[in-house]
């Protein structure tokens, strides 16, 4: 058991997600299989490696930093579901 | 009408027997006529036309690109400026991309056509193509059975002739086991062969360009015209792109591997196991020298794998809000329930499932444990399979341990699906380049796919040895 539903709700909230009682308990008791398979690994000695992070053998691949239009504010919005002129529009945040 | 190389197109464009237009005209109809397979979201039916006639006024005059004559579908992970994106998602509802991505840039400046938009395994987590929003799509050797994924739909798209090539990603496997399964060729190149720009992220380290073809050639000809640096993706390799499609002729004698254990593997359907013990004897019969290898990593690469992809993914998935693009919950009252209730709206279950694994293992206690004993043994995966093409030029193995399965087989079963990719994440973790080739059928006529896994950056190599293998062993197996 490497979860309980407590951990689920955290970690639901950590990814902003939610879920019903019934979904919960999916999750979990998916979680749970899932990582108790995931710990086969503990079973390799792993003692003197270095974790592998980077995969792309280019270091630094550096550009000159200009200032440079890409997206104009419009086509930026474009896409936004809810908007003004000049912003994308969210729920209030200060009462 | 039933191309299988860009060659012969060619010359029967030049003859006068057939021109973009007709071919346009043709893979429209048969996608009309096999709607059922769902391949297809979206089909660009008069763009495509109009730019038919355009490639064949070039090719006229002879103006015309390395890719003329190429009818080409996009699996829909793959940013086409105006329009639509959806990486099979609700969570991307309307979304229209304001780019076009390099590799799809790079394939129109040579006048290749693109015919429409490609069901996928929603944000490319899949191995069956049952997770899109939009509906599974069918295997057209089998209607019952799943194409593969999570490029289904690009796969059966080559597989029914609907469209000529198809680009999709591979993060795990995603294009060579769908290939496998439709029995057509695909290429996973080199991680950083391709650039990045344009492509919907699902987990970075892993994540690259692949193609759909019919033949190895096309294949080659493809990545020739996508790979390369590009000032959109610092990722990017900066080596130099050979031009592959002209040097595909194999020298001499090979030495090639193969891991003992996937022979033995306990899934493994014997008529997959005899088309390797098939593929084997021939090449030692040509002369090759073909050895039995131990890699003791075989049962830690599919958990390495997906610590690290969900890993990666919760992170790369969180740029979804609501807010900037796609759909937004009618229910919020405040910005923490938009947030949560537009992503539980917009992800499907995988993904959803996925994203909570992926925040598990790199939430603080458990970070060290999970995520970073995974980039430890991914490296122990990485240097074995470096040492082993240091001995041998090529690996061998099974692309999947078994043809295509049932719908619905898979589906209640995660860990069962995530098993589907035991033989393509060894290329994935350790990013070196695989190429999946067909290898004839399983009783039932099902196609089945052998996998060559070769040296980093050493596509051209891959490509000659695939032709042969294809052309002159699979053929008499």
């Amino acid at each position: 058991m490497k979860t309980d539903i407590n951990t689920i709700r955290n970690l639901a909230h950590l990814a902003r997600l939610e879920f019903n009682e019934t979904k919960e308990q999916e999750m979990l008791s998916d979680l749970n299989k899932i990582l108790n398979w995931m710990e086969q690994l503990n079973e390799l000695n792993t003692d003197n490696v270095e974790p592998l992070i980077h995969m792309s053998e280019e270091v630094n691949v550096m550009r000159e930093d200009f200032a440079k239009n890409t997206v104009t504010h419009e086509e930026a919005l474009r896409n936004a579901p809810k908007k003004d002129s000049d912003y994308f529009r969210v729920p209030k945040v200060m009462e | 009408m039933r191309y299988r190389s860009l060659r012969a197109i060619r010359t029967d464009i030049a003859a006068g027997n057939t021109s973009c237009s007709d071919l346009v005209r043709f893979y429209l109809q048969n996608i009309q006529d096999n709607a059922h397979l769902n391949a297809f979201l979206e089909v660009f039916a008069d763009e495509a036309l109009t730019q038919a006639e355009a490639v064949d006024a070039k090719i006229r005059n002879g103006s015309a690109g390395k890719l003329a004559g190429m009818v080409i579908g996009l699996k829909d992970v793959l940013a086409y400026k105006d329009h639509t994106l959806q990486s099979s998602s609700q969570i991307l509802n309307g979304f229209k991309s304001l780019f076009t991505g390099t590799a799809v840039q790079r394939l129109l400046n040579e006048d290749a056509i693109i015919i429409g938009r490609q069901n996928c395994d929603e944000f490319a987590m899949g191995a069956s193509n049952e997770n899109s929003s939009f509906g599974n799509v069918l295997n057209a050797a089998d209607n019952s059975k799943v194409p593969g994924g999570s490029s289904g739909g690009s796969a059966v798209a080559v597989q029914a002739d609907l469209c000529f090539a198809s680009i999709g990603s591979d993060t795990g496997g995603s294009v060579r086991q769908p290939a496998a399964f439709c029995g057509v060729v695909g290429l996973k190149p080199t991680y950083s062969r391709i650039s990045r720009y344009g492509l919907v992220a699902y987990a970075s380290s892993f994540d690259q360009i692949g193609t759909l073809t019919h033949s190895v050639e096309d294949a080659a000809l493809l990545l020739e015209v996508m790979a390369g640096a590009d000032e959109f993706d610092s990722t990017a390799s900066q080596r130099e792109v050979p031009a592959y499609s002209q040097h595909l002729e194999v020298s001499g004698k090979k030495k090639i591997g193969y891991i003992k254990d996937t022979l033995e593997s306990p899934g493994l359907q014997p008529e997959v196991k005899a088309a390797m013990e098939n593929a084997i004897e021939a090449l030692k019969a040509e002369g090759h020298t073909v050895e039995a290898v131990d890699f003791p990593y075989l049962a830690y690469m599919v958990p390495t794998y997906y610590i690290l992809t969900t890993a990666e993914a919760s992170s790369n998935l969180s740029r979804f809000d609501g807010v900037k693009y796609g759909h937004r919950s009618e229910q919020a009252t405040d910005l923490n329930s938009l947030y949560k209730k537009s992503r539980a709206e917009g992800f499907g279950e995988e993904v959803q499932r996925r994203i909570m694994l992926g925040t598990f293992v790199l939430s603080a206690s458990y970070y060290d444990a999970y995520y970073t004993k995974a980039q430890k043994v991914r490296r122990l995966i990485k240097e074995k399979t470096d040492e082993l093409l240091s001995r041998f030029d090529f690996l061998i193995l099974p692309t999947a341990p078994t043809t295509a399965f049932s719908i619905g087989e898979n589906a209640k079963d995660p860990l069962a699906m995530y098993l589907a990719d035991i033989f393509t994440v060894q290329a994935s973790l350790a990013g070196v380049p695989a190429i999946s080739v067909p290898a004839g059928t399983d009783a039932t006529n099902l196609p089945i796919g052998l996998q060559l896994i070769g040296r980093s950056f050493e596509e051209q190599e891959l490509f000659a040895f695939s032709k042969y293998l294809t052309d002159n062993i699979l053929v008499s197996t």
